[in-house]
């Protein structure tokens, strides 16, 4: 197991890269504690995929250094940086069993036949296989392929990280729960340093104890599953993650106050001085109470999410999102509020901390 | 469900009829003329299985049939692995890729009746590149004469025009793999060995049983090449079994053991095809039934 360290890295694919828009990758500067989860949680093309490969060895960094335990490992090989990689389709070898493909990444590296039966046996009983150990890998269905692929990058027990690329496009839904809570007590077992990228929040907030988020080839927040959720420190976050995301909303401000339109809406706290060209009210739809005051709203249509509802309205000319219990009234005259501790301010899509909010 | 639609036959029709024209009539001739004799004005007489009995005793046909074979080992044996290793070699990407296929494809479109005169001139020692470079450097080189400089020439000429769609198969073979395989191998600390050994040559599996098929059927039919190279010669050192059929035939006019040779020549090509195809592909065997079973397991 080994803390890695992303130091100023800038990657990108053409040759020569000019400007910032060039690069798949513009600068990610992270640190991957010693046996932390971690998951990278972004859309596709933000560039999780190459900083993966970049941990790895696939990919060498066009700019920056990785460490590992504070050893630059930017110029050794993938198979020099004792790392495992699952990928998101199933890798198996054709024309091996089951357990000649578990065993091969540890007979690769010089194993005792005995060991090695003993690591197999065990990662066997692990991913379900016990019983199929002796069939040939390839006639298998896609859920066993790649629970083969997952054991080939947990068999090893002295890898400085595991890294996961979506490994659970091709599982049914079921099997995702039963991999992903499998995958998490390995986690808290061997405490192995796993990062895990995907583009689905809910596999990415139960998987990992810290989440980075990633939009277009930057890392927007690192945070823990709450954090994210209450404080995005970027309108890209509010919108990604939560379901309805954020209710982003151009204002102008005022001191502590902002105005939406004709409506001006106290702020529990006024921000420091900054300058920037867009302002913007971020307020999560849990944090929209719907009541006789407040902005007056229209309610366009309510969709039933089973447990809660949510309720889509417009108010000043703007879309605002509102979840609500199952039972919950929606009054005739509706008239939407923002509880001030679900209030978030922008500016340039940056949040800016507010002096005098009680947290 | 049953409709009867006898349209259908219609359709299948020209390519029926052509097909018997092309294959099926020739062939019935010459199965006709195997088992009969004639002396000429079509007059003929059965001769039953005579014409058979004395090509599989004549020494010359057990001769023919051994240089077929020898040269078809011996070609596959160097065309098989040098074109795996070429299409290893190629460039994956950039304009290497186009430059190499077209050098690759140039063999493959010349006629073969071309490759044989170019080679025959190649290897001439007055005025050949390849012969008169030769007897420059001292080497004791002449096809025309020496039996093993023949075989020599014929085997570096099949090579020459040939390993190429060994070299396309397998490069298209190889191209079908996708990079997370390369990239899982590197992750699991694979030798270059054994990447090839348990990724590329199982991926490319499909494509060398096509290859080596079709490299055998095509070497062990061989006439035009060396038929405009050597002739058949020196001696009988090149006389491979189509040469002594078309000298039989045409030269002799011995219809009879002719066409017995042809037919049994056309089985023995049929049988060895049939045989390489079941040793190549019998690991997919317990695997297409398993899939055909489960296949029927889930049908309503």
């Amino acid at each position: 197991m080994a803390r890695i360290d992303l130091d100023s890295i800038r990657h990108a694919y053409g040759a020569a890269p000019k400007s910032d828009a060039d690069y798949a990758l513009k600068r990610v500067h992270q640190t991957f504690d010693d046996g932390g989860a971690y998951a990278l949680l972004g859309p596709s093309g933000c560039g999780k995929t190459s900083l993966l490969n970049i941990m790895s060895g696939l990919v060498r960094p066009t700019e920056g250094k990785v460490l590992f335990d504070g050893r630059d490992v930017t110029e050794l090989p993938t198979e020099k940086r004792n790392i495992a990689q699952v990928f998101q389709f199933p890798v198996i070898y054709d024309t091996m069993s089951v357990r000649q493909n578990l065993a091969f990444p540890l007979r690769n590296r010089g194993m005792r036949r005995g060991e090695v039966k003993v690591r197999v046996d065990e990662m066997l009983e692990i991913i379900g296989l016990a019983r199929q150990g002796h069939r040939r890998a390839r006639g298998l269905t896609a859920d066993e392929k790649q629970k083969i692929s997952l054991g080939r990058g947990l068999v090893r027990a002295d890898v400085n990280a595991i890294l996961f690329d979506e490994p659970l496009t091709v599982i049914d839904p079921q099997m995702k729960w039963e991999l992903r809570a499998q995958l998490k007590a390995l986690h808290r077992r061997f405490g192995y340093t796993m990062v895990y990228v995907t583009h689905d929040q809910t596999e990415a907030l139960t998987f990992a104890d810290r989440v980075m988020v990633m939009y277009e080839g930057e890392v927007v927040q690192v945070g823990a599953p709450a954090e994210l959720f209450d404080r995005p420190s970027h309108t890209f976050v509010g919108y990604f993650i939560g379901s309805p995301g954020m209710n982003i909303l151009p204002v102008n401000l005022d001191g502590a106050t902002v105005r939406l339109g004709e409506h001006a809406i106290a702020l529990p706290g006024a921000p420091k001085a900054f300058l920037a060209k867009k302002v913007e009210l971020g307020v999560r739809p849990e944090f929209v109470r719907l009541g006789r005051e407040g902005l007056p709203a229209e309610i366009v249509r309510v969709e039933d999410g089973g447990r809660l509802k949510i309720v889509r309205t417009r108010v000043a000319g703007r879309d605002i999102a509102i979840v609500l219990q199952e039972g919950a009234e929606i009054p005739a005259d509706a008239r939407v509020s923002f509880d001030p501790a679900g209030m978030n301010l922008y500016a340039d899509s940056w949040r800016v901390e507010l002096v005098g909010v009680s947290q | 469900m049953k409709t009867e639609n006898q349209k259908a036959w219609l359709l299948v029709l020209p390519v029926l009829v052509l097909v018997a024209f092309s294959a099926l009539i020739p062939l019935m001739t010459v199965v006709n003329y195997s088992v009969q004799d004639t002396f000429g004005n079509n007059q003929f007489f059965w001769a039953g299985t005579a014409w058979y009995e004395q090509v599989l005793k004549s020494e010359r046909f057990w001769n023919a049939l051994g240089r077929n074979l020898v040269f078809s080992a011996i070609i596959l044996a160097i065309e098989i692995p040098l074109g795996v290793l070429i299409a290893l070699n190629m460039p994956r990407k950039g304009i290497g890729v186009a430059v190499c296929l077209v050098l690759m494809a140039l063999p493959l479109l010349i006629p073969w009746n071309v490759v044989g005169t170019i080679w025959q001139v190649f290897g001439r020692v007055d005025i050949g590149l390849l012969g008169a470079a030769l007897t420059g450097a001292g080497v004791d080189y002449n096809y025309v004469q020496d039996p093993i400089d023949a075989w020599a020439t014929l085997v570096l000429m099949d090579v020459w025009h040939w390993t190429s769609l060994v070299v396309l198969l397998a490069y298209a073979g190889l191209a079908a793999i996708p990079d997370a395989f390369y990239q899982a191998a590197r992750i699991d600390g694979a030798s270059g060995w054994a990447v090839f050994r348990h990724i590329q040559l199982p991926k490319m599996s499909r494509v060398l049983t096509i290859a080596v098929l079709l490299r055998f059927m095509d070497s062990f039919t061989i006439y035009t090449e060396p038929f405009v190279v050597t002739g058949g010669g020196p001696g009988n050192s090149t006389t491979f079994v189509s040469i002594d059929l078309v000298q039989m035939a045409v030269g002799q006019f011995d219809l009879g053991p002719a066409a017995a040779m042809s037919i049994i020549y056309f089985l023995i090509i049929l049988l060895f095809s049939w045989v390489f195809y079941t040793v190549m592909t019998r690991n997919d065997g317990p695997e297409i039934l398993k899939a055909e079973a489960v296949a029927k397991g889930r049908a309503p």
